[in-house]
């Protein structure tokens, strides 16, 4: 609780804002827990996992203004890493005895692989699977990052490269089916370190490992934003010129928190494989990369806090609907794009920070609507035209 | 000339041919993307989702057609109402929602996708989840053959002229047209244009409309090489931009380098490995020259 202390000290708000650090923090670690069976935790967990992407969204589009379309790169890395490291333990030779080439993944045996590949070896090693997961993602996250920022290019650009980065791995993926598991991915992870990790205890203890790392993030992150990097951070997304002239190396801020934004997903990533217990390209590509955008706006990107709460939500509403209305789910999600563009451009947070402002300028921008669409119908109010898209 | 020689001679035309089959492909679709990004700046992710209300269209109207014996002349006619329908709703799409998000590009991005997964469940609930294809007229399904053991389908060669007429058409209309100069004098200078009597709210609505009719006529034509459903549209999307933006935004001439360029890179790399490793390959390299050179091939306005 001290190190608490001392990451609230610099703090703005720092009364309202801890409450809600706090109230997020009995929601995931006593609240959620208590009433739900293991499985629908487990399914928060993984909730949970993307809420750590969102969080570094949050920190590097909310706040610096960077729009990453491809955090499903580093999501992936961190993911695949840990993969690699579990599905070799789960590999030993005994258990895979009946392949034509024992001691190797099941998926490389398949397709006629004889001996391990090179750089599958050093993920023997725990130490080093964890320094990779950690190393990797935000290596890439660098190398991307001077290359573009240091030639000034953004906004727009950097989106559309970054979901071509994403899109490059996902068919590089799917396409090296003998050496990395292809369109399945890395599946049947059993064991770490000899501790099934399939056990409802352990999916206990995982579950506290994530929460807790995931308010960890959220507390690095808090505490950044108070420092005079933060203050940095927004004035370059508001009027980048200026920061430059003042004399700062604007690319050298956003590469760096582009890294912190990798290295949270990455993180995020590897605590998905641990809990869901397999890894697979289909978190890697476009469409993932685009949805934890969603989560973040949801939640409201100036918010880290909102951010999981948006995680949580999406996906919560996306198991249930695709239950129960399958058809209805995707409209719903097409709606939510639209919606939380045109009307709450801050999220679920904005509305919470601010809940008469939100609620003037959503009914004024409602009334509007109405006005257009139906100028006769407009003493009505403008409440259910919130969808009508 | 040997007989080995010749087949191999005969072969790489052959694979020269696909490339600029495939050229055709990716031009069409750029076409109406590096209109609708590259002079408005608006990121249309919805863009393949309006290929796939061509295509969609192509197949209603083929069996239509097929029911009423007119099979053969239908095509012309698919491709006309493929435009026509792409064109409408991009219009629609444009008053209800685009025109709202000009100052926040990156927020049309969202926004847009959001708009694709609508369009595609609309799409799944009117045609099901199947793939469909529609029935091709008998002129398309043939191939020429110029010489022995030269075989180019008539679809590829169609494709080809198809993609001459539109682009032809294209710049006689963004360069040679009073129209193409209000559109770009908007975008140059929406203040000035508007103070010199353009109505830049009609230019920035039949702008937006027309990008999403060529992309109509990219999915009627691309229906002859592929069957369609409802998630076509998405697979090429990336795709599409990394052409646009590889081109340089703003320059036509850039789009259609940029396409050769991209679509025999990735038809000769085909010849030598698996489709997923030329696919990454071009990828890459692109992605590469991009972060070297991120104003494009041929343009000069980027920089942020």
């Amino acid at each position: 609780m001290a190190n608490l202390k001392q990451f609230l000290t610099g703090l703005t708000r720092g009364r309202a804002d801890l409450r809600n650090v706090a109230l997020l923090a009995a929601v995931i670690l006593v609240a959620l827990p208590l009433t739900l069976d293991i499985f629908r935790l487990n399914l928060v967990g993984k909730y949970l996992t993307f809420a750590f992407v969102a969080v570094g969204l949050v920190l590097c589009w909310g706040y610096g203004g960077i729009l990453s379309l491809g955090q499903g790169i580093f999501f992936g890395l961190g993911g695949y890493c840990m993969a690699m490291f579990l599905k070799l333990e789960a590999s030993d030779p005994v258990s895979t005895a009946i392949q034509s080439t024992p001691g190797i993944p099941d998926f490389m045996d398949w397709n006629q692989l004889k001996a391990l590949p090179w750089f599958w070896e050093p993920f023997h090693s725990l130490p080093f699977t964890l320094l990779a997961v950690l190393v990797l993602p935000t290596l890439f996250a660098y190398l991307i990052g001077v290359t573009m920022f240091k030639r000034r290019v953004g906004g727009v650009y950097f989106a559309i490269i970054t979901q071509a980065i994403a899109l490059i791995l996902t068919v590089l993926i799917v396409g090296q089916q003998g050496l990395i598991g292809g369109i399945n991915g890395i599946t049947d992870l059993k064991t770490l370190l000899g501790w099934d990790i399939r056990t409802n205890s352990a999916r206990y203890i995982l579950y506290y490992v994530n929460a807790a790392l995931l308010l960890g993030a959220i507390l690095l992150g808090r505490w950044m934003l108070s420092t005079k990097f933060g203050l940095l951070l927004v004035a370059l997304r508001d009027k980048e010129e200026r920061v430059r002239f003042s004399g700062y190396d604007v690319a050298d801020l956003k590469i760096f928190v582009f890294c912190v934004a990798a290295l949270f997903s990455a993180v995020g990533g590897a605590m998905f494989t641990l809990q869901v217990g397999f890894m697979s390209p289909s978190f890697v590509g476009i469409v993932p990369s685009i949805e934890m955008v969603i989560f973040t706006a949801v939640g409201g990107r100036l918010s880290l806090i909102g951010a999981v709460y948006g995680a949580l939500l999406v996906n919560f509403g996306k198991s249930y609907f695709s239950e129960s209305f399958a058809d209805l789910w995707l409209y719903l999600m097409g709606a939510l794009f639209i919606g939380v563009v045109l009307f709450l451009p801050n999220g679920l947070a904005g509305l919470f920070r601010e809940p008469r402002q939100a609620w003037l300028q959503l009914r004024q921008q409602a009334q509007t609507w109405v006005t257009r669409l139906c100028p006769r119908c407009l003493p009505a109010g403008g409440k259910s035209e919130k969808g009508a898209v | 000339m040997s007989n080995e020689t010749y087949t191999l001679f005969a072969t790489l035309l052959m694979q020269g041919f696909a490339g600029l089959s495939l050229f055709s492909v990716l031009l069409l679709m750029a076409l109406g993307l590096a209109i609708i990004f590259g002079q408005m700046g608006v990121i249309n992710m919805a863009h393949g989702e309006f290929m796939t209300i061509g295509a969609y269209t192509t197949y209603l109207i083929s069996t239509f057609a097929e029911t009423h014996g007119f099979l053969g002349e239908s095509f012309f006619l698919s491709l006309i109402a493929a435009f026509g329908v792409a064109f409408a709703a991009g219009y629609l799409l444009e008053i209800v929602l685009i025109r709202r998000l000009y100052k926040r590009p990156l927020y049309t991005l969202l926004a847009t996708w959001g708009v694709s997964l609508v369009m595609q469940q609309v799409f799944r609930q009117a045609f099901g989840a199947r793939e469909v294809s529609p029935a091709l007229p008998e002129w398309l399904s043939g191939s020429y053959q110029p010489a022995t053991g030269i075989d180019l389908p008539v679809s590829g060669l169609m494709l080809l002229v198809l993609m001459l007429v539109v682009t032809f058409g294209v710049w006689l209309l963004m360069y040679r047209s009073r129209w193409g100069i209000q559109v770009r004098a908007t975008t140059q200078n929406r203040t000035i244009a508007g103070a010199v009597g353009i109505n830049t709210k009609r230019v920035d609505r039949l702008t937006f409309a027309l990008g999403c009719g060529l992309a109509g006529i990219a999915g009627a034509a691309f229906t002859t090489i592929a069957s369609t459903g409802p998630t076509a549209g998405g697979l090429y999307i990336v795709d599409t931009f990394l052409v646009v933006v590889f081109g340089g935004a703003a320059s036509l001439f850039g789009t259609i380098a940029s396409a050769f360029s991209i679509a025999q890179a990735q038809s000769v790399l085909e010849f030598l490995m698996t489709g997923s490793m030329a696919k990454v390959l071009t990828l890459v390299t692109v992605v590469l020259i991009l972060m070297m050179r991120p104003e494009g091939l041929f343009s000069l306005k980027v920089r942020k």
